[in-house]
């Protein structure tokens, strides 16, 4: 059977299993990782059919510069003879994907919500131009190397879990000469709620908030879901560039998209469009964001998205 | 460099799943001139823009002289229609090689159009350089260039000398406007057009490793089912709407 590798950069979040998910379409799953995990991740993706975890072995090679982590990846990919490398679909992980492809001579598919064998390759697809076109391309190539969009697929646990076996993989990495991660600071988490980049729920708001965001958290909190802006409110300091959706901020991809006083511009559209269900929050009906919704409500938002932050927590409290 | 669709225009693929392009509705990927911002500011001998893309793509290259580049490079071969992310790659490094040494390679963070942003790894793979990505700030001293990035929840600092390749972020720098006179004189600046042969490269060597199998139109969207706050009961509204869709 064809062997699918998967990176995870650390313990597996539901993103992970998502693509772990998403793998077994096309082989038998091992996990690959750059520092051991611990028993109950090994469990975690044994229930979702992960046969083998292994973390990979540099001889003290730093897995940080992305040259070296995609190189540590190839390595693995051609000892294990994988057909296919998946990994998450962030700046950092694309760029780890890039290294892994040029190494494996491989085909790159970047951003893809499904995957499949096409003729024995690769294949997967993506929406394209501001959602407004689906394309599904395939590799030409014996192994694929693909980065997978969050919330494309629903994380399903196998009927019967997997005994993963774990181990070390000695793997070849080097740092291109000079090159020196001189530091890295980490941002504080925003009080437990998801990655942007991987939530499944997104409260995005814009400029219409002038600065007060408190109906925003409000409604997120409600929700259990990620706080995203635009580039404006960056530029003003409301919120810190992690934050910010779209082409040159987190593409985000999630099952639900609220959009309150944002207009919608392309470049905002870019990042958001994969969504699966868009709502606009307006006083404008005629903002692009709202006439690309699927509902609307025009009003403002700060009465709007506490109004519905206090529903939702009534129907939660009376479930 | 690279000559995307305006971000405004209708985008389209063709029959064979290539992105529809024509002079019309072409410009310079946006961020771009920021990576154009950034190589005028690293202050080196000479500032070269080089791109790969079909005859229209001039454009993009030509935008970058108004702006100060001093020539440009148009790699231009039939070969390269439909180049994927490997191919463009391979081609923009071959393109940097003829040139001799370079002090940096500066890309933007990603071509707006399609957004894989893969391709600035790419040519630090094929350079075999050190790269410093997505940077929203560049510092450059005694031929060590830093950089500051966020990325997955850090800001990150690295560090590389020179030779780098360099992609920055639309906020690393403010783009020159060029003037009237700096327009009309970017019109005398020299753009070399070569082929794969002119690179020694071979039409294998850019043969592109993925295969668009299908591109269709989605249908257009329905519009939004529309409610408004004026009796004060919009948000219950929102509310009762995500309940129904199962959403909540
Ligand atoms: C190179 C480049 C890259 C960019 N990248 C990005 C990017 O990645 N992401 C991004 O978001 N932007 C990006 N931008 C900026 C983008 O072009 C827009 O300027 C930005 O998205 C607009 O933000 P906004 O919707 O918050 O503000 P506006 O366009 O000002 O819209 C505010 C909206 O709020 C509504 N409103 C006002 N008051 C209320 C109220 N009380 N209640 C409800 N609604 C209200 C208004 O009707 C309006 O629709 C980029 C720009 C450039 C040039």
């Amino acid at each position: 059977m064809a062997t699918a590798l998967v990176y995870l950069d650390g313990d597996p979040r539901e993103s992970a299993l998502e693509a772990v998910t998403l793998a077994r379409q096309v082989g038998e799953v091992v996990a690959v990782t750059p520092a051991a995990l611990g028993e109950d991740a090994a469990r975690t993706l044994g229930r979702y059919g992960v046969a083998r975890l292994v973390h990979l072995e540099t001889g003290g090679v730093a897995l940080d510069a992305p040259a070296a982590v995609g190189q540590a990846l190839a390595d693995a990919a051609t000892q294990l003879g994988a057909t296919a490398v998946l990994l998450g679909s962030t700046f950092a992980t694309k760029e780890i994907a890039a290294h892994a492809a040029h190494h494996l001579r491989a085909g790159l598919l970047i951003d893809v919500g499904d995957l499949r064998v096409h003729e024995g390759r690769l294949a997967g697809s993506k929406r394209a131009f501001g959602g407004t076109w689906d394309t599904s391309c395939a590799v030409t190539t014996e192994c694929g190397v693909a980065t997978v969009r969050p919330n494309a697929v629903q994380a399903e646990p196998v009927a019967t879990p997997a005994e993963v076996q774990t181990g070390a993989l000695t793997v070849t990495a080097a740092v291109p000469a000079g090159l020196e991660l001189v530091g890295r600071q980490e941002h504080a988490g925003e009080g437990g709620r998801p990655p942007l980049a991987e939530a499944a729920v997104v409260v995005a708001a814009g400029r219409g908030t002038f600065g007060d965001f408190d109906a925003v958290h409000e409604l997120a909190d409600a929700l259990g879901a990620a706080v995203g802006t635009t580039r404006d409110c960056v530029d003003e300091g409301w919120l810190p560039h992690d934050a910010q959706v779209g082409q040159t901020g987190v593409t985000v991809a999630p099952r639900l998209y609220i959009g309150a006083g944002i207009s919608g511009a392309p470049h905002h559209i870019g990042g958001m469009s994969a969504s699966q269900t868009i709502v606009a929050i307006n006083i404008d009906a005629e903002a692009p964001l709202v006439e690309m919704a699927d509902f609307a409500v025009v009003g403002d938002l700060a009465s709007v998205l506490t109004d519905a932050a206090e529903a939702i927590r009534e129907h939660r409290g009376g479930a | 460099m690279k000559h995307v669709p305006e971000l405004e225009s209708a985008r389209a693929f063709s029959a064979e799943g290539r992105t529809v392009r024509s002079t019309e509705d072409g410009t310079l990927n946006e961020v771009d001139e920021n990576a154009v911002e950034a190589a005028l500011s690293l202050g080196g001998d000479e500032v070269i823009a080089v791109t790969v893309g079909p005859a229209p793509a001039v454009d993009a290259v030509r935008r970058a002289l108004q702006m100060g580049a001093d020539r440009g490079v148009h790699v231009l071969d039939d070969a390269l229609a439909g180049a994927d992310y490997a191919a463009t790659a391979t081609a923009l490094a071959a393109a940097v090689r003829s040139l001799g040494p370079v002090d940096a390679v500066v890309t933007g963070m990603a071509a707006l159009d399609g957004l894989g942003a893969v391709v600035p790894s790419l040519l630090a793979a094929e350079l075999d350089l050190p790269q410093l990505t997505v940077a929203h700030e560049v510092t450059h001293a005694d031929g060590v260039v830093t950089i500051e990035r966020e990325v997955a929840g850090a800001t990150e600092t690295w560090r590389a000398p020179l030779p780098v390749v360099l992609s920055v972020t639309d906020v690393a720098n403010s783009p020159r406007l060029p003037k009237m006179k700096e327009i009309l004189a970017a019109r005398t600046k020299e753009v070399a057009t070569v082929s794969l042969a002119d690179l020694s490269l071979e039409v294998g060597d850019v043969a592109s490793r993925t295969q668009v199998l299908e591109a269709s139109q989605r249908p257009p969207r329905p519009g939004p089912q529309l409610v408004t706050d004026d009796d004060g009961q919009g948000g219950r509204k929102l509310a009762e709407y995500l309940i129904s869709e199962g959403l909540i």
